[in-house]
This record gives C-alpha cells, structure tokens and sequence, in this order.
C-alpha cells in the first residue's frame, strides 16, 4: 500500500473517502503555504490534489477565489519536484477559463517546454497551447515547429494533438506548420504518425486535390499505427463520397485491402466504411459482411457488439447478403451482453422467414424490459419493417406492439411504437379495426401531447370511415373532459370530422360540441365555435373545406389560432347567410388558412428570409413572400467565387438572392452584383449590389423581376447570369486593401425559373374532398407518353419534382408490382389559387400518364399542362 | 457515415465508485454543457451498466465502453458512429495503466490515495478528445509517480538512470 499523504489526512476503513468532505473554502485556506519558504513539495501536492478534485467535482469556483490560488500556484514553479510540476500543469489546463491573467506562466512554461527534461516538455507545450491566443501563438510558433519534428513521440505527439486543438481559433498560423507536419508524418513512433495525419487532413480538408494526393501517399507508403489506418479509411471513404467515383477506383481498392489488416480495429474500420457507402451492391458488400461475420464469435464482447450492430445496418438494405450469417446470429441471441442479444435478433427477424417471426417474437418478449429505450426503439423499427415485408403476420405483431405500449418507457420508444401501429393500419386495411382500438386505450393514459394529438387527429381521419364509428367517440370526448388544451383541441377537431362524415351521429357531435364551446381554454372555445356553426350548415362543400383539410391539428394547434379566430368571426356573421354563393366564400378565406399550412411551428427558413427581404427599401411594396425554393449552385464548388442563388417569389415579381463567397485571400470585392439577361418577357428592375465581399465571410446581392403581366403563362424562363464586380487586391495575412481596384466579371451557370417555383405545396389530408370543393368548372385533361422513364417510380418521382407540389394520400409510394399508379397532387398557385393534379400512370414500352388539373382559375389549369407538355 | 473524420474521438472519461458516486469524470466536449446533465448521465449510465459485466452498450445515442473491478467502475463515452474498439484502446489502456501504478490493486481506497497518479495519467491518454497514447507502458512511463515513493535524493543513480534511458 503506498502511504504518501499526511498522516492526518488519512482515514481510516476502507469505505472512507479522504477527499469527502471536503470544502472549497478550507482548500483555498490551504493554498496559502504555497507562499511558504521553503516549498513542502509533498503538501503542496496534496493540496494540489484536492483543488483539480473539487474542480472535477463540479464545484464552482469564482474568478476571484480562481484568480488568488492560481497566482499562489505560479510560486510552486520553483521547486524541482516532478510530480508537483505535472500537477501544476494540470492546474493551469484546468483553470485556463476560470482564473483571470493566467498568461503570466508563458514564459516560465516556454523555458520547460524547451529545457532538457523530457518528462516536462510533452505536458508543458499542452498547458500552453491551452492559454495561448492567436497573438501569442506567432510569439511561440518557433518552439512550436521545433517540437512537432521533435524526436521524443511524446513532445511530438502533443505538440501535434494542440496544433489541432489550435486550428479552430488559428488557422492561418498553423497552417504554416504544414511542412513540420508532413515531417512528423512518417516517424517511426505510431502515435505520432496518427496525429500527424489527423492534423495534415484538418489543415488540407477543403482542397480536394491535396487530400487525394496525401491519400495516395499514405496508401502506397503503408502506415504502422491502426489508429492512422482507421483515419486513412474514413478521409478515403469521405473521398470517395464526395467525388462519387464508382467502386472501382483505387480508393475502394484500399478501403478492401484493410479487411485483411493484422489489427481487428482497423478490419472492423474497412468493413463499416464499405458497409455504410451508399450504392454497394451485393457482390461488394461479401468481403465485408465475411469478416462480420467472423467477429460474431469473438470472445471479446465489444468486437460481437460492433460486428452485429454493422450486420443490423447491412440488413436494412440488402438482407440476403446477411443470410450467410443467420446460424452465427443465432447463437448471439443468448448473449449475455443484452445488446448485442437484441441486435441479433431484429437482425434475424430482417433476414429470417415468414416462419420463423413468431419463434423470434418469442424471444424478444422475453427480455424486452432489460434493455435499455434506444434497443426498444430498433426492436420497434425492425418490427415495422418485418410488418412490411410480411402483411399477413400484422396480428402477431399488433398483439406484441399493443403490449409493449402498455410498459414504461421514454417519449421516443412510444413514438416509435405509435408510429408503427400508424403505418401498418395504413398498409393493411383488415388491421385498422384492432389497431385503432389499441391506440384508443393507448390515449386514456398517455403524458405525451404529441401523441396523444397525433393519435386524435388519427381518429378523426380514420374512424368516420370504419363500420362503427360511435365506439371512438367515446375515447375522443373522454379527452376533452380531462386533458390539456392541445390535446382538448385535438379531440374537437376530431369530433367534427365524425360529425361531418356521419350523419347518424351527428346531432350528439353537436350536443357535444356545445359543451366544449363551454371551455375554458379560448382555443378549444374557438374550435368548438366554429366546427358548430359549419357542421350545423350541413353542406358537404363547407365541410370539405373547413373540417377535412380546414387545418392541420396534430402540428401545432396554437400556430393555426390567429387565422382560425378570424374564420370563425367570419364564418360566423357570413355563413348564416348561406344565400351567398359558396364558392365566393371560399375564394374570400380559402388562402388565409391554405397558405398556413404547410408551416412548421417556429420561423421557417421562409419566414426568415421574409424578414430579411423586408429590411430592404427596395423590395417593400412586393407583398408577401409566397415561396422561397432551394438554392441552386451557379458555380463549381471549388472556384474562385462561389454562388448559390436562392429564388424568392412573389405574387408579380421574383427576387432573386445570390449567395456569394470569395475564396481569395488576396482579393476584396465591391459592389458585386449578378446581371441577368432574361430569354423571355421578364423584366429586370432593380439590382440591390452587395457593397464588400472580403475573403472567405459570404455576401449577398439581389435581383428584382417583374413577371410578364401580358402574358400569364410564361411561367419559365431562363437567365443568363454574369458576376460583376470591382476587384481591390489585398495582402492576405492583414487583409489591407490597395486604393485602386478595377473592373472584371465572371461568367455563371444560366439559372432557370421553373413552374415549380410558382407553386407553394399544400398536403389536403383528404384529397377526395378537396378534389370535389374545387369542383370540375375548370378541368382539363390531357394525355402524355413519357418515353424515356422506366419504371412507375421514376416518373412519380419526376412529376412531383417537377411540378413542386405536395403529393396527398401517400401517392407519391408506388406499390411494388403494380403496372398502374394515381398519383393525387395539391398545391397553391401564385397568387392564390388552389391546384389540385390527379396523374393515372400506366406502364407499358415506356410510361403513359393521363393528367387531369383542376382549379379556381383556367389559366393555371393552362399552365399546367403547357409546361408537363 | 456522414461525419467529418476526425481525431476527436473520446467524449468523456468517467470512473465512478459502487455506488454510482462520481471519483473522476473529464467531458471533452460539450454533449453535457451543465453539471447537472453530467450527473444525470452519469446516474443514468450506472443504472444501466453497475449489474451487468457486459462491456458496450448504447446510451442516449452514445456508445459507451466499460470495465468494472471490485469496487469501481470505469466508462468510456464516444459518439454512436465512432470505431468501438478505438473506445476500447482507451479503456484497456486506462485501465492497464492504473493497475500498474496500483500494483494490480485497482480498488477505490487505493486510487483515492493516488489520485494525482489518476490525474495525470488520463492527462497522457486523452488531450481534449483525442487519444494522446494507447500504450499503458508509455503513459506510466509518463506520469513517472516516484516508484518507491522515494525523493529523487534518496533514488540511486542507477535508478535515475534507468527512469531516463526509458524516455529517450
């Protein structure tokens, strides 16, 4: 037993422990014999001791306090005593962000950084680098360099690992060490090596060329350290990734030539970067899944967990490749270690047969409650994919979800199993019944709002359409006398979709309704208020457009308050008068609650560049922003200026955002701005500069243009785009530019305006109704032969991307083995008309398409149809 | 994988007592801001792992490494797409190192008794997230604790000697 504190700190019983009860004040108390000559090295460190303890504890210390017993600790410097020395340089890591003025130890960590005992160096350049500033840095950027070629690895190594940790706040001063660096690359010292690599790839990840160069190096040379090995492999991997080169090149030929590497670490690196790429096919994924397969019956319990989480993740995509496996897996799901047990099996069930699900079910129920909510959640999912590739066995697996329901567990294991009760009574009909029932008696005791709105809304959409609705109501009311507001409003919003829907029921959804217009919550009042007074109407228009796809209740019932209190005044002082026209009606509001829809709560993106927009004097007067689209490159992604453009559309005018950044140090750009040459009626009308483009810190300039107004349905255009600019050079260390700057341009990608960018997505939860509100006043139909698409997929997938619209009813999912798909679609168009897109699609030779559009306007029905021609 | 490689590898460092009480804990980045949050996670990983001997498991989206020896219990924490078997380098590691500095007696009295020996040796394995050394020789060489608990006075020379022919 080694005895080194003093004899009264030493407790006795083994169960003590001698830094208990401690107290900060009492330490710092302590810190005075700091200041004592001569310095007692052994007290000194115990005290030292006791000070990183209570740090490590969490104790708070303030500034002051910090400030006073760092100072007192700068004296300790004058001893000798090695272990004392180290402590201090601890101290100094540990208090680096509390103390105040804590650069007074440079110097004397400089001089040990650079003296002859090697045993200080390595530690006294980390404690450096860790209170050092850029300003600083350059003051020590000698030593620094000396010390990464050092020939001690631990100097090396630590001086390396703080250059990283220094990149973030000075780049441009590090990045001169390159030369150092590459130097220390190829020591003999395996630490070194990988340090040196990982801060060769830090300095050099945004050029592509000299990543690859180095990879190349590095890859043909070898490396000792399987650390370094499993740095190689992911830089290659990413590599590969962002270049898309196909498995034939050499970097894949490396990534495979791992899995033969002596060191389990760096196989098992290889195998996860081949299995995690995207596009591998079976042939390629073989190598990996055998060496997996291989670690499945290692006696080391973190190697079977790393090998079988991997398999799981193969599974996903291609579980025939993991067939091979299934008898190793087999054996995993007595495994001690309950995750790796709980992996094998939902690997299994992913590649198992229809016949052996319920053995494996079996299995799972038996332990389900000792692992831990993360293992549930991918017991569920798999579950949920096994629903999917088996349909008939969706009443083994409902009994299963419902139980596991029933357990204690987190928000996201609930979730989780919601979700997939969800999605196998929207794949399977004959389920909807008992899964509906489960849910229903899921929500008589459910603490998660979420779900419990999202299971209501649910019941709304669901339960009017089942044989006997009236058994939901029940559950649904039982909400309203005893949940929270969110959830109370929910329940409304169902109600009236039963009430709308079933006209046997309605007269007790009305009498149920008044009582909620009782409530104390103004939103539930105000829903309750409203759904009364259209349900009472009893007009199947009314009801389509104000109860089935009026609002989106499990989102976020507070976001729709504003524009629902203004329905209601409407709907009520107007909808009594029923004399009026309905569709009028409809055209005066329907906007105001569509174009609300799609909202997520929080600013979007979009309600983020409104409000920039509107700072700008010469955007005011354009109305509101009706759609931002994604941005588009204008530029390769490595040259010297980059430009996205973001298009910003309103109801008669388009601005264009051009998102520019400067990738040369040397230049200062001003008055940048991007003309834009239109091939069709489009006029420019205002170019907003951006005034300064320094290096690297990205700028914006604008585009103004008026849309044709004599001519509706010139919807698409295409621009031809130049960069202008006056160009300043400028030293790139100081970043001073010179007085004289001169014109120049750079030529862009054309940027086209599609009709995508006239339509805002819109999901109408009930397409039917929606369909028959618009009415077939407007209807135009038109049949396509899409020669060049293939397969049912591709087109679906092309039309939506095309058009921009929202596709309803899960139509956007062909199911497997089909030669025939509807495709349903909704959208608003510029300034606010609804546009409904029904697509029959047959597959012969080719892809035939019948499109029918309607909507409240016949020249968008027009456009339409112009622009899929 | 969709993370940047990196050599961040390691998020925390914690050995805790038997009875799931914090004796050491290092996060290196800022996946727990608070102390609060640290002890939550840190209850949290204890109750999971202190009845089992299972090694790995997944926790809160991490994955954690573990080795337990009579009364302590030792954790790495890294991210869910990190190699597990790099964790486990800096856990075998750890734990090798603190069983040569203790002889072989990695109990809590005896590591409560060293902890600046602890201190300092997690100080030479992991820098900020990044694994500095997985050679338990070369981090108890490192941290160089006195041997004998004999002052550098009282050492012979061939004894110094023999310390410094180690490092060079």
């Amino acid at each position: 037993m080694i005895k080194k504190f003093d004899k009264k700190d030493e407790e006795s019983g083994s169960g003590s422990n001698p830094f208990q009860h401690l107290e900060k004040s009492a330490v710092l108390q302590e810190a005075r014999i700091f200041n004592e000559t001569p310095i007692n090295p052994r007290r000194c460190l115990h005290i030292l001791t006791k000070i990183i303890y209570l740090l490590n504890q969490g104790e708070h210390f303030g500034t002051m306090e910090a400030t006073e017993a760092f100072f007192a600790m700068t004296r300790l410097f004058q001893s000798n005593d090695q272990t004392l020395r180290r402590m201090c340089y601890l101290t100094i890591k540990e208090m680096a962000n509390i103390s105040e003025d804590v650069i007074i130890v440079t110097s004397s960590l400089t001089k040990d950084m650079t003296g002859k005992e090697d045993v200080y160096r390595g530690p006294a350049i980390r404690a450096l680098c860790r209170i050092t500033d850029t300003t600083m840095l350059q003051a020590i950027e000698r030593y620094m360099k000396q010390a990464i070629v050092d020939k001690v690895p631990s100097v090396s190594s630590s001086a390396l690992v703080s250059s990283l940790h220094m990149v973030k706040m000075s780049y441009d001063v590090v990045k001169r060490w390159v030369n150092e660096a590459q130097e220390a690359a190829s020591s003999d010292n395996i630490m070194v090596q990988y340090h040196a690599l990982g801060l060769l790839y830090h300095l050099r990840k945004n050029d592509r060329l000299a990543v690859s160069k180095m990879l190349n190096k590095f890859t043909k040379s070898g490396l000792k350290s399987p650390f370094a090995y499993c740095m190689l492999i992911r830089i290659a991997s990413k590599l590969l990734e962002e270049t898309e080169a196909g498995h034939d090149s050499p970097l894949f030929d490396f990534i495979e030539s791992c899995l033969r590497n002596k060191h389990e670490m760096v196989v098992y690196e290889a195998a996860s970067a081949i299995v995690h790429m995207p596009n591998c096919t079976a042939r390629e994924l073989a190598p990996a899944v055998s060496v997996l397969q291989l670690f499945c019956s290692s006696p080391k319990a973190a190697l079977r967990y790393a090998a079988v989480r991997t398999l799981n993740k193969v599974a996903m995509k291609h579980p025939s490749a993991v067939t091979a496996c299934n008898l190793d897996l087999e054996n995993l799901i007595t495994d001690s270690n309950r995750s790796i047990a709980t992996l094998a099996i939902t690997t299994l069930l992913k590649t198992g047969s229809e016949s052996s699900v319920d053995r494996l079910m079996k299995q799972i129920s038996s332990f389900v409650s000792e692992i831990s909510d993360e293992f549930k959640v991918v017991v569920v999912q798999a579950i949920s994919a096994l629903c999917q590739k088996y349909p008939r066995k969706h009443s083994v697996m409902m009994n299963f979800l419902s139980n596991m329901l029933r357990d204690d567990g987190g928000f996201e294991y609930k979730r989780a199993i919601v979700d997939c009760i969800i999605s196998i009574i929207e794949e399977n009909p004959e389920s909807k019944e008992t899964g509906l029932a489960h849910l229903c008696e899921f929500i008589e005791d459910c603490e998660h709002t979420v779900l419990a709105t999202k299971i209501l809304h649910l019941l709304g959409k669901e339960g009017p359409r089942t044989p006997s609705p009236s058994k939901y109501i029940r559950f649904i009311f039982n909400r309203v006398v005893l949940e929270s507001e969110a959830v109370r409003a929910a329940a409304v919003s169902a109600l009236a979709k039963f009430g709308a829907q079933n006209d046997d029921l309605l007269p007790s959804v009305l009498v149920l309704m008044q009582r909620c217009m009782m409530d104390s919550d103004d939103e539930v009042r105000d829903r309750a208020t409203f759904y009364m007074n259209v349900l009472q109407q009893k007009q199947k228009a009314l009801n389509a457009a104000y109860i089935f796809n009026g609002e989106n209740t499990h989102c976020a019932p507070s976001l729709n308050l504003r524009a629902l209190v203004e329905l209601t005044r409407l709907s009520v002082s107007s909808v009594p008068l029923a004399n009026t026209p309905i569709t009028e009606q409809k055209t005066e509001f329907a906007p105001v609650a569509t174009s609300k829809l799609p909202e997520k709560p929080g600013p979007t993106r979009q309600d983020i560049y409104q409000e920039q927009l509107a700072a700008i004097p010469e955007f005011q007067g354009l109305g509101s922003l009706f759609k931002t689209s994604e941005a588009v490159q204008l530029t390769e992604a490595e040259t010297e200026y980059v430009v996205r453009c973001v298009k910003h559309t309103f109801a008669r005018h388009m601005v264009f955002q051009f998102d520019c950044t400067n990738t040369l140090n040397d230049q200062l750009l001003q008055k940048v701005m991007v003309q834009m040459e239109p091939s069709e009626a489009y006029e420019v009308l205002h170019y907003v500069p951006a005034a300064n483009l320094p290096y690297s810190q990205p700028g914006s300039c604008y585009s103004l243009v008026r849309l044709p107004e004599d001519d509706p349905t010139a919807v698409s255009c295409t621009f031809s785009c130049t960069l202008k600019y006056l160009v300043k050079d400028c030293d790139p260390n100081t970043g001073e530019p010179d007085d004289d700057g001169y014109d120049d341009e750079y030529v862009l990608e054309d940027l086209e305006v599609t009709v995508a960018d006239h339509i805002q997505k819109v999901l109408k939860p009930n397409f039917a109704a929606a369909w028959d509100e618009v009415g077939d006043d407007f209807e135009k139909e038109e049949t396509f032969a899409l020669a060049s698409v293939r397969t049912l997929d591709e087109a679906v997938g092309n039309i939506i991307s095309f058009l921009g619209m929202q596709p309803c009813e899960r139509s956007d999912k062909v199911p497997e083995n089909k030669n025939s798909h509807i495709l349903f679609l909704a959208g608003v168009f510029r300034g606010g008309h609804d546009v409904l897109v029904r697509s029959r699609l047959a597959l012969a030779d080719g892809v035939t398409m019948q499109v029918t559009v309607r909507s409240s306007d016949e020249t968008v029905v027009d456009i339409i149809l112009a622009s899929v021609g | 994988m969709d993370t940047e490689p990196s050599l961040y590898t390691v998020k925390a460092v914690l050995i805790l007592d038997n009875d799931g009480e914090r004796l050491y804990a290092k996060y290196y980045d800022d996946t727990y801001p608070s102390v609060k949050e640290q002890k939550a996670f840190e209850k949290n990983i204890f109750s999971k792992t202190h009845r089992t001997d299972s090694e790995i498991a997944l926790l809160e989206g991490l994955t954690v490494v573990y080795k337990s020896n009579i009364d302590l219990f030792f954790y790495v924490v890294g991210s869910s797409h990190e190699n597990e078997l790099m964790l486990m380098a800096v856990l075998n590691c750890l734990f090798d190192s603190l069983s040569q500095m203790l002889r072989k007696n990695v109990e809590r009295r005896a590591l409560l008794e060293n902890m600046e020996g602890l201190f300092l040796a997690v100080d030479e394995i992991v820098d900020g997230g990044v694994i500095l050394e997985s050679d338990p020789q070369q981090v108890v060489h490192r941290v160089a604790l006195r041997g004998e608990d004999v002052p550098y006075s009282e050492q012979t020379v061939t004894q110094v000697m023999k310390t410094k022919l180690k490092w060079s």
